[in-house]
């Protein structure tokens, strides 16, 4: 690889690597992201490489591994340039026909493509399909168009332009001015303005600065991070050198989780990249600025993800957080001023820079603007990444784009923020995504999970797996997350297995407010949301618990019980077959019983009766029914009669 | 080095730069309750129990007095409603450790803490890491550190370094505000250094 010293030799670079691209020639992209990965892309990809092989096409057919495109549920997805033909779930199988028919003969294979449920529809392009149209990808599209481990092509979309236009064209001064025009606020949880927190540090009398990535993240089902550090690394490294050059860094760190190994090799390949080219190391495109970059792996605490606990870990001590009376832009990684920022962040920079801040506060609320990545999860149809505008409300994000809750379920409530965020129930669903609107609901933004919970989840159980990652997670330097949480748990615990009593509610109630009022750190500063949000809306389901001893979403193990309703069971005989504990006692003609004692309440029956009977029921707060006769157990066939 | 001028429980307090709150309450002989602070370690903010209310600005906030720098003009409370109610909470959470210790008594009697409010624990360790810092800050020896994590956290000694250094010092014994460290230590010399 050459070096680029000059911005005019990064477009005669740009310039080469397109002109020796045809954009007509076919390629065929399939996602290696994680989750695709994970449904067998890897196989696909390896497909591909054979079929084309065998029919003769090496020279005329590109194929590419790609970053994720979001549309994880129905992975693994293969993308045909150049008319963008769109296929989901893709298995080797599918592979000889895909070449014969979509590269050489032009034609689409109409089984692969995605179908509306609703309209019976199909829709042959990716943004054709609801999931993608209702979106707006402003960070997320690229991860389709590029081999996540090329350089080139991330320069043959662009990329390094913004750098390029950052030390040739602006101060540093201006550089500051720009983001804090665009209002951006930090991706990563508490949202606090970028722009500001660079100014702060570039206005530092320290000369050593710092920037780092933070990519520790470790929400329970959240993956946009992953997405972006896996799918375009260099997007994430330029907008690092440009932050670098903006505060007066010359010394990025990069903060991964190890586990994110993809991670990890795309974004230490992009270094050594960008390094080969001369964007990264000395001198850089002949500005005189000098930046380098190191990539940390973290060692698997939630709570390095807080910044003074990543710094801490940084520097090669326990990943336990420190008062911070002081910002860490001022004083931060070896007490220097540390600029530390959210992966997705970092990769809204160049796009600021390019397109002007003016383009990127065109969308938007008044506090909240630009796009935001959620991982939508849970009870939902379409689960994967989504990029929407801020500003958006819940109720589209829920149903457009995730297509609804499956299995005819009701909604019941989203969890927002991280496990330290909240749960919104179903009357807040028009509350429209923002930092301060989700936070006035008593959730958060935080990086951007979004849990969908349907009727069946009990939000005292919801509280208490949260409490309870929170509680394993507390690094148990200070009293009020330590211990509280840990009796956060077990109160909510008791409560869940029917062994709640009067007064819990407030004790919860006084636990939490020592934790958000005295803890050391933003983990367990946050960590009661969780309760007060389900408490807020959810309190009559805390109640019943309680006092009833009924969990009234029919989840709580302890407090169901499963009936077979005699007037229902035609004595089929499946669910005594399938229960693991011989706990059903009946025959043929001769009704079930479900045997209380010897009931571990899997709940098998319930699922394997058939529909049509609906005999076995789920029942808590009202005793089992008593057994009836043995006489009238017994069946006569009454409908043979009829 | 510049004084700076505070108010902490309605009386004016002069302070130097880079002194914390709990220093320059101290130093007007005003008393905050601590366990894990001792003046010859760097501070730790980890009992939290120092909690204070400041006003500045007109806005009011808690804050930990260990870590917390004075500023000019700071208004500081040292009881409130607020402050005595978190460390009544505080002392219940740490008595159902350590629910024996004399210093949590005293302490829990003035704020009206009942000992037996939640569930006791097995090990009665307070996490005050005492002993950790004070043999790595003072001493420099290292022989008893923190292992694991959060709820598991436990303080243990390094037999290896113990068994060399710890017959001859002992001074942390005297720190450990629940004698769980004896406990601790005399634990480790049977198991991995017995004194024959």
């Amino acid at each position: 690889m050459p070096r680029i010293n000059s911005t005019d030799e990064l477009e005669k670079v740009r310039k080469e690597i397109l002109s020796l691209r045809d954009p007509n020639k076919p390629c065929i992209s399939i996602c290696a992201g994680a989750g695709c990965l994970a449904s067998g892309a890897g196989e696909v990809i390896a497909a591909f490489k054979a079929e084309i092989e065998k029919q003769g096409l090496t020279t005329d057919v590109d194929t590419k591994g790609t970053g994720c495109p979001g549309f994880c549920e129905r992975g693994p997805v293969v993308v045909i340039y150049p008319e963008e033909i769109c296929y989901l779930q893709v298995t080797p199988e599918d592979v000889s026909e895909i070449v014969s028919q979509t590269i050489k003969e032009k034609k689409v294979v109409d089984r692969l493509l995605y179908v509306d449920p609703a309209t019976g529809e199909k829709a042959i392009h990716e943004s054709d399909i609801p999931f993608y149209k209702n979106q707006e990808r402003t960070v997320l599209c690229n991860n389709i168009k590029i081999d996540s481990k090329s350089i080139d092509d991330y320069l043959s979309i662009g990329g390094y332009s913004a750098l390029a236009k950052t030390l040739t064209e602006m101060t540093d001064v201006e550089v500051v001015a720009e983001i804090k025009k665009s209002n951006l606020r930090g991706r990563g949880g508490a949202g606090f303005p970028t722009g500001r927190k660079w100014e702060g540090s570039r206005n530092a009398p320290e000369k050593i600065k710092y920037v780092i990535v933070n990519a520790d993240e470790g929400d329970p089902g959240a993956f946009m991070d992953r997405a972006l550090l896996e799918g375009n690394p260099h997007s994430i490294l330029e907008g690092l050198i440009i932050g670098g050059y903006a505060v007066g860094s010359n010394e990025g760190y990069i903060y991964v989780r190890q586990e994110y190994p993809l991670a990890v090799v795309n974004i230490t390949l992009a270094i050594k990249q960008a390094e080969a080219y001369g964007l990264l190391g000395k001198n850089i495109l002949g500005s005189g600025f000098d930046f380098t970059v190191k990539v940390h792996q973290g060692a698997g605490a939630f709570v390095c993800g807080e910044s003074t606990a990543l710094m801490t870990a940084l520097e090669g001590r326990v990943g336990e957080p420190r008062p911070k009376y002081v910002r860490s832009n001022i004083v931060g990684l070896w007490g220097r001023p540390s600029v530390l920022n959210n992966v997705e962040t970092w990769a809204n920079v160049p796009l600021i820079i390019n397109k002007g801040a003016d383009w990127f506060t065109q969308v938007g609320t008044e506090g909240s603007k630009g796009t935001k990545i959620f991982s939508l999860v849970g009870k939902i149809t379409n689960t994967g990444l989504v990029e929407v505008p801020m500003g958006i409300t819940l109720r589209d994000i829920i149903y457009k784009i995730g297509g609804g809750i499956p299995g005819c379920k009701k909604f019941k409530a989203v969890q927002t923020g991280g496990p330290s965020g909240g749960c919104i129930p179903e009357e807040m669903l028009d509350l429209e995504v923002g930092f301060d609107e989700l936070t006035k609901v008593g959730s958060m933004m935080g990086s951007g999970g979004m849990i969908v919970m349907d009727e069946d989840t009990c939000m005292v159980d919801v509280a208490r797996y949260f409490i309870n990652f929170l509680t394993d997670e507390s690094c148990g330097k200070c009293v009020p997350c330590r211990e509280g949480l840990r009796q956060m748990h077990r109160i909510l615990k008791n409560i869940t297995q029917g062994k709640g009593k009067e007064g819990d509610i407030e004790t919860l109630e006084e636990l939490s407010e020592t934790a958000i009022e005295a803890s050391l750190c933003a983990l367990g500063k946050s960590a009661p949301n969780p309760f007060l949000s389900t408490l807020r809306y959810f309190r009559n389901e805390y109640e019943a618990h309680i006092k009833e001893k009924k969990c009234t979403a029919l989840s709580c193990k302890e407090l169901i019980s499963y009936y077979i309703a005699p007037d229902k069971c035609t004595a089929c005989m499946i669910c005594a077959r399938k229960c693991p504990a011989d706990a059903i006692d009946g025959g043929k003609n001769r009704i079930h019983v479900i045997d209380q004692e010897k009931c571990t309440k899997c709940g098998t029956c319930f699922e394997v009766c058939p529909s049509r009977f609906g005999a076995v029921k789920k029942i808590s707060g009202e005793p089992v029914p008593a057994p009836i006769s043995e006489e009238e157990r017994i069946i006569t066939r009454k409908s043979k009669e009829k | 080095m510049s004084e700076i001028l505070l108010q902490i429980d309605g009386k004016e307090v002069k302070a130097k730069r880079g002194m914390t709150l709990l220093d320059a309450a101290r130093s007007a002989g005003i008393s905050i309750p601590t366990l894990c602070h001792h003046e010859k370690l760097e501070p730790f903010g980890g009992c939290r129990l120092c909690i204070v209310e400041v006003e500045e600005r007109g806005w009011t906030k808690l804050v930990v007095s260990c870590v917390y720098p004075v500023e000019k003009n700071l208004i500081v409370r040292t009881r409130s409603e607020k402050v005595d109610r978190i460390r009544k909470m505080i002392l219940e959470l740490l008595l159902a450790h350590a629910p024996d210790s004399p210093k949590l008594q005293d302490l829990a009697q003035e704020y009206g803490a009942d000992k037996d409010r939640f569930e006791k624990e097995a090990s009665f360790c307070i996490h005050c890491g005492l002993c950790v810092r004070y043999c790595a800050e003072v001493k420099k020896k290292n022989a008893v550190g923190f292992v694991d994590r959060g709820i598991s956290k436990e303080i243990s000694f390094i037999p290896e370094i113990a068994s060399k250094e710890c017959n001859n010092c002992k001074e942390c014994f005297t720190l450990c505000p629940t004698s769980y460290l004896q406990a601790v230590f005399v634990l480790t010399e049977s198991l991995a250094f017995p004194s024959t």
